[in-house]
């Protein structure tokens, strides 16, 4: 079973490496909540449920062993959110990061977009490897001199020393969501990024903090009469005037903020009718879109529900061009997902570098890969079994009925407990950072 | 058509799942989650749907079981030569007229609402088709039912007028009830064997007004609002006519209860609202409808508030 990659069908995909605790006793504050690449693949950013950002650097590669990517390490670690208080309506707001998005870079230093329910925060992360030594007025431990003792001046210069990773907080972007955040997008003009709650999207500046524009409200009058919430929206990556936002009844706008100042109206409406076969109690959890992602050329985008994942052409709105299986066994079994919550798990997913693969997480800590030009899919497992380095992955399969053969795994078999929500891929190589629960493990393939 | 046999959970239990899942949320951290609520409303709706639809067809089949049988037991009583014979006619001329088939949509318990013209048109066309009838006393029952008995199966107008009330059309026609929900848009047809020939009463005796679409929810809710765990009583509308039934059990009925669990259990977030909900029950781990109706009016004010 050859493995799906990008560019061919022979891509096998190696382990490299696992970041994170290896006991099985998991603090809530280290479930993985985010993962995202830079603009450049050179840094790996983590969020997690205790409000911290973890970035990893990618070493550049040994003139000794040319042939091996480098490797991540921690590059910071830094506590982006804090729990906080609403004394008004007297709700806790949980310091979980929900998306990091990266700015892209300008200069020497790193930005980053990161958001909980309530606040997103513009970081700065920057390196210092020198400092300046020889100060008139102060000592080099910091105490300050006697004045009466300087007799002569001197000019301070800067000594090399140990690299030091800073991250600061440049812009704090607060009280503009009544709900839950759950999505943002940094604008292509690289000046403006949208957030997006369950029922309005704001466009914000990245200067101003004080004030924002609410661009897309979906609130009823009567909040008894709401149908649908938006889960995800997304700035095209070319067009900066161009956005799309999907909603829990698994349909996605287009808007063009050049239309009118409130995109209400949507210029397009993507939608596929329901198969009334199908219907069951749960239509419509499992038809709810969990994510959506423009490819890299902005001629596609992808949603994802809790059973499929599905390629749109942004031509054609009456129905998908692609849908692959995620995990079409689970149909059977909503009901004991309904109970145990995991039928609201939202998964995310995302495109290869050309485009010519997509990516998306399952239960098992299973994660499965559909290589769009070759027609072929792959089911891998990140586990510790399975983590040796650079050893290759077994292509994993699910026993969906009848008799379950050698190395297959019965859909009863399957841990629930264990999923993958977050995946990425790096911008330009077949690197994967794949995110259980609270480790994070990046493949790449073998070279 | 929900699938309903996809699992071996009920809609009843999956009502009280979902209830505890809004109760519980109200704790959670960091607040309500609407869109995970707003998907437990739609389960809520579906399975409250599929339950209610089931409930009716089960109590209009004990209903017309037992005017039936009580029915039949004066006639026996009266005159059992002359039954026979009629059984025997009956029977020949139902099971004769089979010509024309009913599309399968008709026996479903629960359509989707685009069926529904369809089913609409498909009745009024072919009002004749028999199922395997329980005929025997059909002739007599015609005869000597109330007309008010005739209230019983149409919600709403029934779109039926070439109904004569004659025993012989009756016979024809009135092995199937189909019902329209015009809370719910479903149209619902009772059809195992038992007879239904009152649905075709003319199209004066069935359109009784405003008054039977409320009366046939009254009884709906009154069996909804009883607790879960339990199975509905049907013995008040056994014994009393079914007027009747729709004012009885008067202790479970509370006007605003009924009210509020109409509007909680609709679509969206219209089903989940209480506009007087005014329940002050504790809430004591017991997930009955009522208690949890609590719950769900002080939740509602916390996302009003918003």
């Amino acid at each position: 079973m050859a493995g799906a990659g990008g560019g061919g069908n022979d891509v096998q995909w190696c382990f490299s490496q696992v970041k994170g605790a290896i006991d099985d006793d998991v603090a809530e504050a280290d479930i993985i909540s985010t993962v995202e690449f830079n603009h450049s693949g050179e840094l790996l950013a983590t969020g997690d449920k205790g409000g911290r950002v973890v970035i990893f650097q990618q070493e550049l590669e040994s003139k000794s062993q040319p042939q091996c990517r480098g490797e991540y390490n921690v590059y910071s670690t830094f506590q982006s959110h804090e729990p906080e208080f609403d004394y008004l309506k007297s709700l806790e707001i949980e310091e979980k990061i929900n998306k990091i998005r990266w700015l892209p870079q300008k200069n020497a230093a790193q930005f980053l977009l990161s958001t909980n329910d309530k606040t997103i925060k513009l970081w700065k992360i920057s390196e210092r490897d020198k400092r300046p030594e020889g100060y008139n007025l102060k000592e080099e431990d910091g105490r300050y001199r006697d004045p009466t003792t300087v007799t002569k001046l001197r000019v301070p210069v800067f000594q090399p020393m140990d690299l030091m990773v800073e991250a600061s907080p440049r812009r704090v972007f607060a009280n503009a969501h009544t709900y839950h955040i759950n999505s943002i997008s940094v604008n292509s003009d690289c000046e403006t990024y949208l957030s997006a709650d369950d029922l309005r999207i704001n466009l914000w500046n990245l200067e101003i903090t004080d004030r924002s524009f609410n661009i897309v409200d979906i609130k009823p009058a009567n909040m008894e009469e709401l149908t649908e919430v938006i889960t995800a929206a997304e700035f095209h990556p070319n067009q900066c005037n161009t956005f799309v936002y999907s909603s829990s009844k698994g349909t996605i706008r287009l808007c063009d903020m050049r239309a009118s100042a409130l995109c209400d109206q949507h210029s397009k409406l993507f939608e596929e009718p329901e198969d009334p076969s199908n219907r069951s109690f749960f239509s419509e959890i499992i038809s709810s879109i969990s994510d959506v992602k423009f490819s890299h050329s902005g001629r596609y985008m992808m949603t994802r529900d809790y059973l499929t994942v599905k390629i749109w052409d942004l031509n054609m709105e009456s129905r998908p061009v692609e849908t692959y299986q995620v995990h079409e066994y689970l149909r059977s079994k909503l009901c004991s997902l309904y109970e145990n919550d995991c039928i609201f798990d939202k998964f995310e997913c995302c495109w290869n570098g050309n485009d010519s693969v997509v990516m998306t997480g399952s239960y098992n800590n299973f994660f499965r890969m559909f290589d769009r030009g070759y027609r072929q899919d792959v089911t891998l497992e990140a586990s510790r079994e399975s983590s040796k380095p650079r050893s290759v992955l077994k292509p994993r399969k699910v026993c969906t009925g009848g008799k379950r053969k050698k190395d297959e795994i019965s859909v009863d078999s399957l841990d629930f407990n264990k999923k993958i929500l977050h995946t990425a891929w790096h911008p330009q190589d077949n690197i994967i950072a794949v995110a259980t629960t609270n480790n994070l493990y990046i493949f790449q393939d073998r070279l | 058509m929900i699938n309903t046999m996809e699992c071996a959970v009920d809609a009843q239990s999956l009502i009280s799942i979902s209830l505890r899942k809004i109760h519980n949320s109200r704790t959670q951290r960091g607040g309500i989650k609407l869109h995970k609520n707003l998907l437990v409303s739609y389960v809520l709706r579906n399975a409250r749907q599929v339950y209610m639809n089931e409930k009716y067809a089960e109590i209009y089949r004990m209903q017309q079981y037992e005017e039936v049988m009580t029915v039949c037991n004066e006639i026996q009583e009266l005159n059992p030569l002359d039954l026979a014979e009629d059984c025997e006619e009956q029977s020949g001329d139902c099971c004769g007229n089979d010509g024309v088939s009913e599309p399968a949509s008709l026996c479903c318990a629960l359509l989707p609402v685009s069926h529904l013209t369809a089913v609409q048109s498909a009745h009024i066309q072919a009002p004749s088709a028999c199922s395997a009838p329980l005929s025997l006393q059909s002739d007599e029952v015609c005869k000597e039912t109330e007309p008010s008995f005739y209230r019983s199966c149409c919600a709403e107008a029934y779109p039926v007028s070439n109904c004569d009330f004659s025993p012989v059309n009756n016979n024809l026609h009135c092995n199937k009830t189909t019902v329209l929900d015009l809370d719910t848009h479903v149209v619902t047809t009772v059809e195992n064997g038992y007879l239904h020939q009152d649905c075709c009463a003319s199209f004066q005796q069935c359109c009784q007004g405003a008054q039977s679409p409320a009366k046939k929810r009254k009884v709906d809710f009154e069996y909804y609002i009883s607790d879960i765990e339990e199975v509905p009583d049907f013995t008040p509308c056994k014994r009393a006519k079914f007027e009747d039934c729709s004012y009885a059990n008067s202790e479970h009925l509370d006007t605003s209860n009924i009210s509020n669990l109409i509007s909680i259990f609709g679509s969206g977030f219209s089903g989940l609202v209480s506009r007087q909900a005014d329940f002050e029950q504790a809430m004591n781990g017991q997930f009955c409808s009522k208690q949890a109706l609590a719950s769900l009016g002080a939740w509602t004010r916390a996302i009003v508030a918003f």
